[in-house]
């Protein structure tokens, strides 16, 4: 795949010349170990060139040590690392052709925003007319131009951020890695902010990781979703494979609100597995033999959430908002279709599909 | 109203320790030595007979006067500015995750728990010329004879360098405290950003370390050169404002208490240099801090 713009010719380019698939990450067998803490365990991860892979975990998962690998800022204890076909563990950040987004957005608060924005390529020694040139461009895109002016704390949460994206975009990076880049954001914006880190992406023609504990960012932008958990790759996947067919019972559990039900081995069937269902797929039916106490009812409007209990298990049950709810202290008929259950091995905890 | 006045009472009487101190310890001595500096008086402050505010005059126009603050200026042109440098080396290089930097730390900072008088007496013994350990040492010899002969502290010309020498040593563990302290307070995203960006050690240094350091770095400069403007001890123990007789390391507060000052036995005279230090302190401490506020990043 060709890269959809062209890179100025008068910049002294001293990053290694990539070949092929230009922005394709590849991870092999990496683990890292912090002392005698494994923060990453085995992972191997292929990036295709102009995916949005998603790092998804709770924290401490590894998933920024993977990220901060790949953007050089850790070395693997053991595995390589590939940007393009080249190994490049041994290759400094700057010369690995990737620009980093960080949660805090790590911006100069003694530059403008001008000043910060110019600052990679100011480093990479591009003449004064160029760096303005491109810092206005990608302020311009960003809706910055107004603030170049301005110091990073004389703006807002959301206007810092986009100026660390516009630093990163000048770079013109074969890949971006994103740390968090929304966590300190409010509500409102983090939706506004995802869609447009979408169309960015849309419109760089690079390829992005981006790390989040979030799984509405992961679902919403992600092209494919690597899972993490303790140090370990869970599964990876695109958003709706992640979701409709999780690999483990990890995965089942932390995708999702709320979370999958799991039921123990043989309480629903015979199979000798794990039993896994939605709650949106269990259905209440006043005329099942099967019986559960109804413990919480959360009313949200758009949807009813039921907590109930099925002998010592808890069981979340999703119902439409205008569905009739039953009430707190209620006895329910539980109904749990069998195309819509997913079997877990006990022991190793991953899926099985027969 | 009644329950305003019994609020105004009991803070006089919460203000009041601190008040009487203030004034006891600070105005009272503030405005008694403006009103001894008008005054020629004996050395116990007595039997003084006034001159006016003209004596303010006359000090400031006197060779002596004149030439003190030359010394105490050039004292803090030598000491201020290497010692602001060594600090920030030292600081920068033992801010890093290495074994045994701990070790370098309690000893880069260790000078903060010696005196001045001791500091003081090392240094003289150091660079004494005929048994001092720095003054034996044969390449230095070699390089700068004067520390031999006659003796660093005992040469006009390089006296006020060997004070400064044990002055800047002694407050180099100040000086590396607080500095390392500021680099630890610099977030880590802001090295690691640039770094991913490609900009080197120096690069980083330039524009990271140094501005978000700039609050401490200012801070630093104005403690060490009032300390400059303020130092006896290390005057008094190494060259007594000699070698006379060019007075050469004879610097205003030496000019007021020293053994061998002209102004020792006149507590008129000897407070009419004192208020002027004080102005003079208080004028360069105010445009340090605003000439250097505005170059200066204080945070968000």
């Amino acid at each position: 795949m060709s890269r959809a713009h062209g890179r100025p010719e008068t910049r002294t380019r001293v990053a290694i010349a990539y070949c092929g698939d230009v922005a394709k990450v590849r991870l092999d067998s990496i683990t890292k170990i912090f002392d005698s803490v494994v923060a990453v365990e085995d992972v191997s991860l292929d990036v295709g060139d102009h995916d949005f892979m998603i790092l998804l975990g709770p924290s401490g998962c590894g998933k920024s040590t993977l990220l901060r690998i790949i953007a050089g800022l850790e070395e693997p204890t053991e595995g390589d690392v590939y940007i393009g076909d080249v190994k490049v563990n041994e290759i400094e950040p700057k010369l690995r052709d990737v620009a980093m987004v960080f949660q805090s957005y790590a911006l100069y608060p003694h530059k403008t925003v001008r000043a910060n924005i110019e600052f990679p390529l100011k480093v990479r020694g591009a003449p004064k007319a160029e760096r303005a040139a491109e810092a206005a461009k990608a302020a311009e895109s960003l809706g910055l131009t107004e603030y170049l002016d301005r110091k990073p704390g004389q703006l807002s949460g959301g206007q810092r951020q986009r100026v660390a994206l516009a630093r990163a975009i000048v770079r013109r990076p074969a890949v971006f890695c994103m740390d968090e880049p929304l966590s300190n954001l409010d509500a409102k914006l983090r939706s506004e902010t995802r869609a447009e880190l979408v169309a960015l992406h849309r419109r760089l023609a690079s390829t992005f990781i981006y790390v989040t504990h979030d799984q509405v960012e992961a679902m919403t932008m992600g092209t494919r979703v690597a899972v993490m958990s303790r140090g370990e790759l869970q599964q990876v996947g695109t958003p709706q494979d992640v979701y409709s067919k999780p690999a483990t019972v990890f995965v089942a559990e932390f995708i999702g609100t709320p979370p999958m039900n799991i039921f123990p081995v043989g309480m629903l069937d015979e199979s000798g597995y794990l039993v896994g269902i939605r709650p949106e797929h269990v259905l209440v039916d006043s005329a099942s033999p099967v019986r559960a106490h109804v413990d919480v009812v959360e009313h949200l409007g758009h949807e009813t959430l039921i907590n109930c209990r099925l002998g010592d298990t808890r069981v979340m049950v999703r119902l439409g908002g205008d569905e009739v709810a039953p009430c707190v202290g209620d006895d329910i008929g539980l109904i749990t279709p069998v195309n819509h259950r997913h079997h877990f091995d006990a022991t190793t905890q991953r899926r099985v599909d027969e | 109203m009644k329950r305003r006045r019994r609020d105004a009472v009991l803070a006089l009487v919460m203000l009041g320790p601190s008040a009487v101190i203030l004034v006891a310890f600070v105005l009272y001595p503030l405005a008694r030595a403006v009103w001894l500096g008008r005054q020629r008086c004996d050395a116990r402050a007595q039997n003084c007979r006034t001159n006016g505010f003209r004596q303010y005059v006359d000090v400031v126009q006197s060779r002596e006067f004149q030439h003190s603050l030359w010394v105490t200026v050039k004292f803090a042109l030598l000491t201020v500015p290497v010692g602001v440098a060594l600090g920030l080396g030292l600081a920068v290089l033992a801010d890093r995750h290495l074994r045994g930097v701990g070790f370098f730390r309690t000893v880069f900072s260790s000078t903060v728990a010696t005196s001045v008088a001791v500091a003081s007496l090392m240094w003289l013994f150091l660079l004494q010329p005929s048994r001092g350990v720095l003054a034996n040492i044969g390449w230095l010899n070699q390089l700068a004879p004067v520390i031999k002969r006659p003796g660093l502290l005992n040469d006009a010309g390089t006296a006020l360098s060997g004070v400064a020498l044990s002055s800047v040593w002694a407050n180099l563990g100040f000086t590396f405290i607080v500095v390392t302290a500021g680099l630890q307070s610099i977030p880590r995203e802001l090295h690691e950003s640039a770094y991913v960006d490609g900009a080197g050690p120096w690069r980083r240094f330039t524009n990271v370390t140094v501005p978000m350091l700039s609050p401490t770095l200012v801070f630093v400069g104005v403690v060490l050169t009032s300390r400059a403007f303020q130092a006896y001890g290390e005057i008094d123990l190494l060259t007594k404002g000699g070698p006379v007789p060019q007075d050469s390391t004879s610097t205003l507060t030496y000019l007021i208490y020293g053994s061998t000052s002209i102004a020792r036995s006149d507590a008129g005279l000897q407070s009419t240099v004192a208020v002027l230090l004080f102005v003079v302190l208080l004028v360069l401490s105010v445009v340090q801090l605003r000439g250097l506020e505005r170059r200066v990043h204080y945070g968000n």
